[in-house]
């Protein structure tokens, strides 16, 4: 939009000082010059041509500072990347992720390592539980010194807890993308699970606390599901492609019930 | 005239700024409840008004201070009750994110994070308060200089000494210039001089704020506040000035100074109920304080 600017006899008059513009004028000039750009570079152009006593003036200030302001010194490189990443992460979290991480790999190992003797694949059992670890990390009193402070932050809740839960399934996705791959999985095949757990850490989370409730889904899926596989030696139906209209549903319902407890993630309970 | 086009006009001083309140206190609770863990009501029937100006929350160990504060921050939610902060009455459910925009909170056990430098975290913290990107820089600088760390503003969390740290903590309570400041145990950790400069912050914060500062230290209160809620069991045994404080104690109480015999005399004398009405009295005559 256009904007009405200070007309040049003001600008003029103003910069040598007089003493005959109305003290409205004045007020406007000033309002205006906080925040018009172009407004303030004619003032200078006009403070140059015009007002030599303030230029001597504003030259003899500068000489006396410049000396000083050489002597301080300059503000250390700003880390944006920390900075940045710190938005998305809890700053304490990079650890959980690593192992988090390796975890992964070292299941992709001993699957490759392990491929033809028997057909449980360890990365389809490991796929569901680890980004529930990340999540749990996100929202944890033991785990993020700052939690009180971030509980009690306007960008606390909802926002926040999806905006680290998405971080988390970014760094852990690819990881399993590539897992999947090379052993041969199907996409949907650990990648629903993997979101309904998610979303379930999340929706019990708002109840019970998010670190117990990880702890909870975690314990249930070690003793419901990765135990008898590992002693049957065979991949439970929950991970067959038949199981997958299941983790759709469960998936779905852990969004609804987070989006409508959504207040939950604000208060302190949910960091327990 | 008109020179092409230019960034969107703001006006010098911003309608919000001029807005009347329209709230009388700026902290209002009657009846307030606040339960921790199942069964226990750590703050159980709470009548408060306070406003603008510094209010020393006084009270034994386990008498539900911190509990009181973190319901005033939002992070824990009345089990009964009402409260209502700047006009707006805070339930069970909600974010209250315009609420929390306008708060301030320095919880008991501050947490921080070693790695960061003040300026990082302080830069952090601003940016959880949602406080507009362009005025982070600034707003940090200035909450940094009001500590008194603008040196070590680039130095590492972890190389602070624990009076230093807490004064991290008070910058980060009030980057986002907020009109309820929360302060739960401030000046643990301070030596007697950065005790005296913080009370001369208080002084200065509680001209345009309303500050609660909880702690146990009856000289802190004496020094710092223009008023003493004293709370004793998760209710409230008086409110008012100090003076009035130190006036209820009598030679025959136990403690070294006015103030701290009028504190024991409410706290373990037998008229505590009497004055109790009186405190009540007092807060509903509006203005007396």
């Amino acid at each position: 939009m256009s904007v009405e600017h200070v007309s040049m006899r003001i600008i003029d008059g103003y910069a040598r000082g007089d003493t005959d513009i109305a003290a409205d004028e004045v007020w406007a000039l000033e309002a205006h010059m906080e925040m018009c750009g172009v407004c303030r570079d004619r003032l200078s152009a006009a403070v140059t041509a015009g007002a030599p006593a303030v230029t001597a003036l504003v030259d003899t200030v500068w000489s006396g500072l410049e000396p000083q302001l050489a002597a301080v010194a300059p503000v250390p490189r700003r880390r944006h990347w920390s900075a940045w990443l710190s938005g998305w992460l809890t700053p304490t979290m990079v650890p959980w992720l690593a192992m988090v991480m390796s975890v992964t790999l070292l299941a992709l190992l001993l699957d490759l390592v392990g491929n033809g003797s028997d057909e449980v694949s360890l990365v389809l059992l490991l796929a569901p539980v680890l980004p529930v670890l990340g999540v749990a990390a996100s929202w944890s009193r033991g785990l993020d010194p700052a939690y009180e402070l971030t509980a009690a932050a306007p960008r606390a809740g909802l926002y926040l807890v999806l905006r680290r839960t998405a971080s988390v399934l970014a760094v852990v996705l690819p990881a399993l993308l590539v897992g999947g791959w090379a052993t041969g999985v199907m996409v949907a095949q650990w990648l629903l699970p993997c979101l309904a757990f998610a979303s379930t850490t999340l929706a019990l989370g708002g109840v019970i606390g998010v670190t117990r409730a990880a702890v909870v889904l975690v314990a249930g899926w070690a003793a419901l599901v990765v135990a008898p596989t590992l002693v049957t030696n065979r991949t439970t139906f929950v991970l067959h492609t038949g199981g997958l209209p299941m983790w759709g549903l469960i998936f779905a319902l852990g969004i609804g019930v987070v989006i409508t407890r959504r207040g939950t993630y604000s208060v302190l309970g949910a960091h327990r | 005239m008109t020179i092409g086009k230019d960034h969107h006009p703001m006006p010098a001083v911003n309608a919000a700024d001029i807005a009347p309140t329209a709230y009388a206190w700026e902290i209002r609770a009657t009846g307030l409840k606040v339960g921790v863990g199942r069964k226990h009501l750590a703050v159980d029937g709470l009548d408060l008004s306070l406003g603008t100006g510094v209010h020393g929350l006084l009270g034994p160990n386990g008498a539900g201070k911190t509990t009181l504060i973190r319901a005033l921050a939002t992070v824990l939610r009345p089990a009964g009750g009402t409260l209502e902060l700047l006009g707006e009455p805070v339930g069970r459910m909600g974010e209250y994110r315009a609420l929390r925009r306008r708060i301030g909170y320095l919880p008991q056990e501050f947490g921080y994070y070693k790695r960061f430098t003040v300026r990082e975290f302080v830069e952090y913290m601003a940016w959880l308060k949602e406080v507009p990107k362009a005025d982070i820089p600034a707003a940090v600088q200035r909450a940094v200089e009001r500590v008194g760390l603008a040196d070590r503003a680039d130095d590492k969390m972890k190389a602070l000494s624990g009076g230093m740290v807490r004064r991290v903590g008070i910058a980060q309570a009030i980057v986002n210039d907020p009109s309820i400041l929360l302060l739960d145990e401030p000046t643990a950790g301070l030596d007697p001089a950065q005790r005296l400069r913080f009370r001369e912050l208080l002084q200065e914060l509680g001209t345009d704020t309303c500050v609660v500062v909880s702690t146990h230290l009856v000289e802190d209160v004496a020094a710092a506040c223009t008023n003493v809620v004293l709370f004793a069991e998760g209710r409230l045994v008086f409110q008012g000035p100090p003076d009035e404080l130190a006036s209820v104690g009598g030679p025959e109480h136990v403690g070294d100074s006015p103030l701290e015999r009028g504190y024991s005399a409410l706290l373990l004398g037998p008229e505590r109920g009497r004055r109790t009405e009186h405190g009540r009295r007092t807060e509903h005559g509006r203005g007396t304080w």
